[in-house]
């Protein structure tokens, strides 16, 4: 049954200045199977996925597609010897039509000019191929983002593709549109497309996938059939030598978190509301507490935040922070009162990429400091390193650029730029999406020390467990209002939790 | 859902449809206010007087979709002029040569900036406001003075008259509503025009697409260059003399007629009959403002300037409204 592969690719090595990213590493993709390509943040699957579509170009070994050695110049290039990516963010063009994504560039004509209306006729035909019902004339923009990346889906097809690369298709996407992105995966499987599969949902790989190769640290760790691994030898692989996350994967509860009675508290929201952001919610956080809020996305979790941080106005209620009546006017007096905000969104929001680790991390304190005391390059330095070394950031080079760590690592500088000032109560909001188990489990820790030190947490997360394992008590927010606060007394479960989410709803 | 979808679409209309709705009150206003406004030779007139505005416009339109801007058009307006001028009446060049040269000259320019633009990724503001610093200055080295045309085949393009009916338009006319149709066809119809919009809806996208970005961008400021000196000819032969200081800030109407024809200045939407009601909507200020009489023309400017920030307001609150 084993066929040629369809792609080969052997030795692959790819450096960033200060890192590499990618050393020596072999895989090989069969037609007509689903294979995962795992790895923590870092390990190097992104960077094999941008040298496979020519986003960069390899630094030594080679490609071998079809049994040819090729040279992928470019992402043209790599879509004409059939090789076509779906990202994580869809890359299509938003104000185009849903038939013009899915063949601009190669769109039919008739006398020179662009044959709309055949366009429309085969692009509703490929989209009812795949059991999709949208209608291809209006744009892109109006359909949901599980729609756009069928539609992405449909033109990687479409361009003859032998190779389908899927970078984490799957991560903004609900069950019931993942259950059609698979039904979709398997169709093509069928036909002999070659899926190459990234996700960070161990369960959909079991779903769905074949065979898997795993990464770490650029190298690589091996390819297995999908039954010989379970999920904790798949994680072991993941991780290699360092387990210590993986006792706090089988979800051990921390029940022996109850409220410390004892801390004073440190801020206090009382009737803190937001037209059309949040209603009204009362919450006292004490020092040394962690307050986890749950809801669903859009539910006003993070709104409820915000204004805690000064981000947004409130337009009611009031705000004590250590006992004293307090307006906050915006960010900078929140930073004053010893408050420090990672936001959702670490890349438009948080980091900047074009400079270096040290200086990311120092950025916050130089700012409070102000300009005219500037710190010393050995300060800085100092801090930089003693930062790296205790949030286990890689690569442990304070001179490298930010936009070349991966997402996990790039959340870990950014923790480490707000724990720099030392600040008395952290709001963190998704702090864990999008990055890897042992990076998740490192952040957890991380979050659980400093809370036990004597810092207020207001921990964020669409991961009930996650939630359940770290905080004292759980805000439950539900159609931007907070209709539950419960204490985490040992008991109470995800399943308790999902239960008041949803009672909110039939009131 | 399709109801939905339908509104999303109208929704990319509207800036359009005031632009309409504006020109014919507008119109509509004047004809009731002042005896001999409601007449086709009026229309006709904004066309012929706004001629080379229209042109520019046109190439405006390119570049402001693909989320770009060209500062550098009224400066090779005038350089064009200059150039033409100086040829034909000092050199003695015959305009069947010295037209075709100027067009080159002007595309090419646009051409080089455009790849200055993508190899270096420079903001396009910054480019092409070197390119006008430059243009302008050049038109200096040729002359300080305006140099004005007595060729015969000149004047004849600035006399001649097309008549329609009873009415008239002039040949410079017809040659703008010709490049507006074949702007519209080129955008619509064509790969090129579609990788327009593909590159002002993400540039990033249109790269991992696999589509030519660098082609498409050093096309577009071609285009935009060629259009500028296409509308400096035009321009002599409405003025019959070139000087350095012909269309000085035309650049700025033209960006107001694009956005007040309802193309996002951020790119990836917009449309090239709403560059014409635009320019046409400029073009009835000035109209409106000489039939009044007693107003001083600065009113143009102020009213143009008012407008300007309703519809940037405008596609704020729409672009908002979509996310």
């Amino acid at each position: 049954m084993r066929q040629q592969p369809v792609l080969e690719v052997r030795g692959i090595r790819k450096e960033f200045p200060g890192v590499v990213a990618l050393d020596g590493v072999d895989f090989r993709l069969f037609p007509g199977e689903v294979h995962a390509l795992l790895g923590e943040n870092g390990a190097g699957k992104s960077t094999l996925i941008k040298v496979l579509t020519g986003v960069h170009p390899a630094d030594g070994g080679e490609v071998v597609l079809a049994g040819d050695r090729v040279r992928i110049a470019g992402p043209l290039q790599a879509q004409q010897a059939g090789i076509s990516t779906v990202y994580q963010e869809v890359n299509l063009c938003p104000n185009l039509s849903v038939a013009e994504n899915i063949f601009i560039g190669r769109e039919p004509r008739r006398f020179g000019l662009i044959d709309w209306a055949g366009m429309r006729r085969r692009a509703a035909e490929l989209v009812r191929e795949l059991d999709l019902d949208i209608d291809v004339s209006t744009p892109l923009n109006s359909h949901s983002i599980a729609v756009q990346q069928l539609v992405a889906i449909v033109r990687a097809v479409d361009l003859s593709a032998k190779v389908l690369i899927l970078d984490e298709p799957t991560s903004s996407l609900d069950r019931d549109e993942v259950r059609r992105l698979f039904a979709v995966m398997r169709r093509l499987r069928d036909q002999g497309v070659a899926i190459l599969f990234v996700t960070h949902f161990l369960d959909q790989i079991y779903e769905i996938c074949d065979r898997m190769t795993v990464l770490r640290n650029g190298r690589l760790e091996g390819e297995y059939l999908i039954n010989e691994l379970n999920q904790v030898q798949l994680v072991s692989r993941m991780i290699g030598a360092e387990l210590a996350g993986l006792d706090r994967l089988g979800g051990g509860k921390r029940s022996e978190r109850t409220a410390p009675a004892d801390g004073a508290v440190f801020l206090e929201a009382d009737g803190l509301t937001r037209r059309g952001a949040v209603e009204p919610y009362d919450l006292a956080i004490r020092s040394g507490e962690v307050i986890g809020l749950a809801g669903l996305l859009g539910s006003g979790r993070t709104e409820a935040a915000r204004l805690l941080f000064g981000a947004d106005q409130s337009d009611g209620g009031t705000l004590r922070i250590e006992g004293a009546k307090t307006a906050l006017r915006g960010p900078r007096d929140a930073i004053a009162h010893g408050i420090a905000f990672c936001s959702e969104n670490r890349k438009t929001e948080g980091l900047v990429g074009e400079l270096t680790v040290r200086e990311n991390i120092v950025l916050a304190l130089q700012a409070s400091r102000g300009w005219t005391r500037p710190l010393s390059r050995t300060v800085q330095e100092q801090y930089a390193l003693r930062w790296i070394r205790a949030l286990d950031i890689r690569p442990d080079n304070p001179e490298a650029l930010v936009r070349n760590l991966s997402g996990g690592n790039q959340q870990k500088v950014l923790l480490a730029r707000w724990l720099i000032t030392d600040p008395k109560l952290l709001i963190l909001d998704e702090p864990t999406r999008g990055i890897d188990i042992g990076a998740k489990a490192e952040i957890q820790k991380l979050v659980a020390n400093l809370a036990d030190d004597g810092m207020a947490v207001l921990f964020i997360s669409a991961e009930l467990e996650e939630v359940l394992r770290l905080s004292h008590r759980v805000g439950v927010l539900r159609d931007h209002r907070m209709v539950a606060q419960l204490d985490n007394d040992g008991e109470l479960t995800p399943e308790h939790v999902m239960a008041t989410i949803a009672s909110g709803a039939d009131r | 859902m399709n109801a939905n979808a339908l509104l999303t679409r109208l929704r990319g209309q509207i800036p359009l449809l005031v632009t309409a709705v504006l020109l014919v009150s507008m119109f509509g206003v004047g004809s009731a206010q002042y005896d001999g406004f409601f007449s086709g030779q009026v229309v006709l007139n904004l066309l012929i007087d706004n001629a080379f505005l229209l042109v520019v416009a046109v190439g405006m339109t390119f570049v402001v979709l693909t989320g770009g801007i060209d500062l550098s058009v009224g400066a090779v307006v005038a350089l064009s002029t200059m150039v033409s001028a100086w040829l034909v009446e000092r050199q003695g060049w015959p305009p069947l040569l010295v037209i075709p040269l100027v067009l080159l000259m002007g595309t090419a320019g646009g051409w080089l900036m455009g790849w200055v633009i993508h190899v270096f990724e420079i903001q396009p503001f910054i480019v092409t406001l070197a390119g006008m610093f430059l243009a302008r200055g050049l038109c200096y080295t040729i002359s300080i003075d305006s140099i004005s045309i007595t060729d015969p085949q000149y004047t004849a393009m600035a006399q001649t008259r097309i008549p329609l009916g009873s009415l008239f338009v002039s040949p410079s006319a017809v040659i703008a509503l010709l490049v507006v149709a074949v702007g519209f066809v080129v955008l619509h119809y064509t790969r090129l025009g579609r990788n327009v919009y593909a590159l002002g809806g993400s540039e990033q996208s249109a790269l991992l697409m696999g589509l030519p970005v660098q082609r498409t961008k050093t096309t577009v400021y071609a285009i935009s260059g060629f259009c500028s000196a296409l509308g400096g000819v035009l321009l002599t032969f409405y003025m019959l003399s070139g000087y350095g200081l012909h269309a000085v800030g035309l650049e700025l109407d033209a960006i107001a007629a694009v956005v007040i024809g309802g193309t996002l200045l951020t790119g990836g939407s917009g449309y090239l009959l709403g560059t014409l009601l635009g320019v046409l909507v400029l073009g009835l200020i000035q109209t409106v403002i000489s039939f009044q009489g007693t107003l001083s023309s600065w009113w143009t400017r102020i009213v143009i300037g008012a407008l300007l920030f309703v519809f940037i307001v405008l596609q704020r609150l729409i672009t908002a409204r979509r996310r």
